[in-house]
């Protein structure tokens, strides 16, 4: 079965029936050093990323930045609206708001707080959005798993380990021995 | 994936660790002795508010502990089931914590009440227009049926819980586990309204002119601190002295350090803040002197002590995932929360400025030159009964914990989701 020329090759694919085949799967190519891999599978098995030995994400750093910014921003916001006084460069008079509501002091700290409250959850959480579709890379219209009808099973009873060809480690022939170690039930060539 | 095995864990305590219990407690008691030998040179007003400041603290970290116990099986949770035992054997001691409680009734029905309570005064209720108006609600008799009231829902709640699931450990019945289930609905909002009539009932009425709708689920969320603080402490405690080393692994510190985040952290201070910004806001001298007591004098730097120490601080070192796994960071910080959550009862509790002296200003700077000269008083200070009372009801509760655990298994070993919970991994 080598019927896909090499710079065609998107990578082998090892399928697997349940969910410790595929888990020690993931364990033996992690080990085996390969970088390139993945696992399809119709649900979430729980350590699997781990014994794929993926990092953890960057996620939660940038959502932590972006809340910092929404922060900042909705303390500048309300201080510039409502006491800000200065001349840009002695040409242009900016005056802010400066209402007396009720007596309370023009900057008031009490009364920023639910709108730095809500700058914080805001920014927050469109980084946490974007930053998963931008990290995951999507929207990805096309991916060559895609591709397969014999694939298809992994959106339903089917478990899928994928060795790219970019892996450094890619030998065609090693990578088809490998996984022909794992035990699969059959391999399979994904073409891009 | 790795179920973790509990065969060759201990899940009895030992006979070293089980001694600690009447230890402890008969420490504690003595410290209350000690307490009340030290009131009159104290003065017993000064005792009675130590005296309420001890009791908030620890019936809270109690009532804590029966509201998770019974969330857990509102929410059918698996994670928990490992550390529910211990929680539940806080709970318990909520079935004596009555008797505590009980030297504050007889003195409020003795008509001493106005030692602790500024409506235990008849002549002020009496002659003061807006409590004559309060006085049906805070008659010395009514209060305390109400309190004999919440005090005994809160033991046979604690008592059930406790019985219900040691009794499951015996015969492994999974009956236990749906009748706990099914009577927990009805148990958190009996314990919602008594926890909120209690905290409003006792705390609330220091000042019983101040009125805030917020002030029971602040209460609360204080409580959430103390607790989640304690059961964290408590399950490192067993884990120190050679108990369920197996079985609570770093996934259930992990997530009762989020616990302790969000509810003890984050939604205190969201709690504390709208509580602070509506009165700051509307400016209404009834509600703004509750808050003037607690800026005045030494108050002042204790209030940012407590924004600082109790939110800003701990929330930057919770926030992230591994202060919460790494077994030294998350009992230090739970040590740390635990003494802001003291802080904050005594925050609740001690300060007051006295009427005559707001009546007698004629402008608020004036009012705080009198608190910096000391011509007024706003009852911040140190006094010894303040760390025996606190301390002596602490260790009554840690012992009574300890003593409750002493003959049951340290896990709720039958329960049908102990697999889930040993089995569990954060994502």
């Amino acid at each position: 079965m080598s019927d896909i020329p090499r710079e065609k090759l998107y990578g082998l694919a090892a399928e697997f029936a349940d969910t410790p085949s595929i888990f020690h799967a993931a364990e033996k190519t992690h080990a085996a050093g390969y970088k390139w891999f993945d696992c399809l599978v119709p649900f979430p098995v729980h350590g699997l990323d781990r014994a794929m030995g993926v990092k953890m994400t960057i996620l939660p750093i940038l959502v932590f930045f972006g809340g910092l910014t929404g922060l900042t921003l909705a303390c500048i916001l309300q201080v510039f609206t409502n006491s800000l006084e200065i001349d840009l460069w002695a040409l242009v008079p900016v005056v802010g708001y400066q209402y007396d509501v009720s007596g309370k002091p023009l900057l008031g700290p009490a009364a920023f707080v639910p709108v730095a409250f809500e700058m914080t959850v805001l920014f927050s959480a469109l980084t946490a959005v974007f930053g998963t579709l931008v990290l995951n890379k999507l929207p990805m219209l096309y991916h060559p798993t895609l591709k397969s009808p014999k694939l298809a099973r992994a959106t339903d009873d089917r478990f899928y380990l994928v060795i790219e060809s970019k892996d450094p480690l890619f030998v065609r022939d090693d990578v088809e021995a490998f996984l022909q170690s794992l035990n699969p039930d059959s391999i399979i060539e994904l073409e891009k | 994936m790795n179920r973790i095995d509990l065969s060759q864990d201990r899940i009895q305590l030992s006979s070293s660790t089980a001694k600690m219990g009447p230890i402890l407690i008969v420490a504690g008691l003595a410290l209350l002795g000690l307490s009340v030998a030290l009131a009159s040179s104290a003065g017993w007003s000064t005792f009675w508010k130590a005296y309420l400041v001890g009791f908030m603290a620890s019936v809270g970290i109690a009532l804590g502990a029966m509201f998770f116990v019974m969330l857990q099986h509102i929410t059918r949770s698996g994670w928990s089931v490992t550390v529910r035992r211990l929680a539940e054997g806080i709970a318990r001691n909520l079935s004596w914590m009555w008797i505590l409680f009980i030297p504050i009734i007889v003195m409020v029905l003795k008509g001493d009440g106005s030692l602790l309570y500024q409506w235990g005064d008849e002549y002020l209720m009496e002659h003061d227009h807006l409590l004559h108006k309060k006085a049906t609600y805070l008659s010395p008799t009514f209060w305390s049926a109400r309190a004999v009231f919440y005090l005994l829902v809160w033991a046979v709640l604690a008592t059930l819980y406790f019985k219900w699931s040691t009794n499951q450990d015996r015969d492994g019945d999974v009956k236990w586990t749906h009748k706990m289930q099914q009577w927990a609905p009805l148990g958190i909002i009996l314990y919602g309204l008594t926890q909120s009539y209690a905290a409003i009932d006792w705390m609330m009425t220091l000042q019983p002119k101040w009125f805030s709708t917020m002030f029971a689920v602040y209460y609360f969320a204080s409580t959430m601190c103390g607790f989640f603080c304690a059961i964290i402490l408590l399950a490192r405690y067993m884990q120190r002295t050679g108990h369920l080393k197996q079985a609570i692994s770093v996934e259930h510190y992990h997530d009762l350090g989020k616990w302790l985040f969000g509810l003890g952290v984050v939604f205190w201070a969201y709690i504390g803040f709208s509580q602070y910004m509506l009165i700051w806001y509307a400016n209404l001298p009834v509600e703004t002197s509750w808050y003037m007591a607690r800026q005045l004098g030494g108050w002042a730097p204790v209030s940012l002590l407590l924004l600082f120490g109790h939110f800003v601080v701990p929330f930057v070192l919770l926030i992230t995932r591994w202060t919460k796994r790494w077994r030294f960071t998350l009992p230090l910080i739970a040590c740390w929360l635990m003494l802001m959550f003291f802080v904050d009862i005594c925050w609740i509790v001690l300060p007051v400025v006295p009427e005559a002296a707001i009546a007698a200003a004629t402008t608020y700077n004036e009012l705080v030159k009198q608190v910096a000269s000391g011509e007024v008083s706003v009852g911040f200070g140190f006094s010894i009964v303040n760390v025996t009372c606190l301390v002596g009801m602490m260790a009554c509760l840690t012992g009574g914990t300890i003593f409750n655990l002493r003959s049951c298994n340290l896990v709720a070993s039958e329960d049908p989701r102990l697999d889930e919970a040993l089995s569990f991994e954060n994502a």
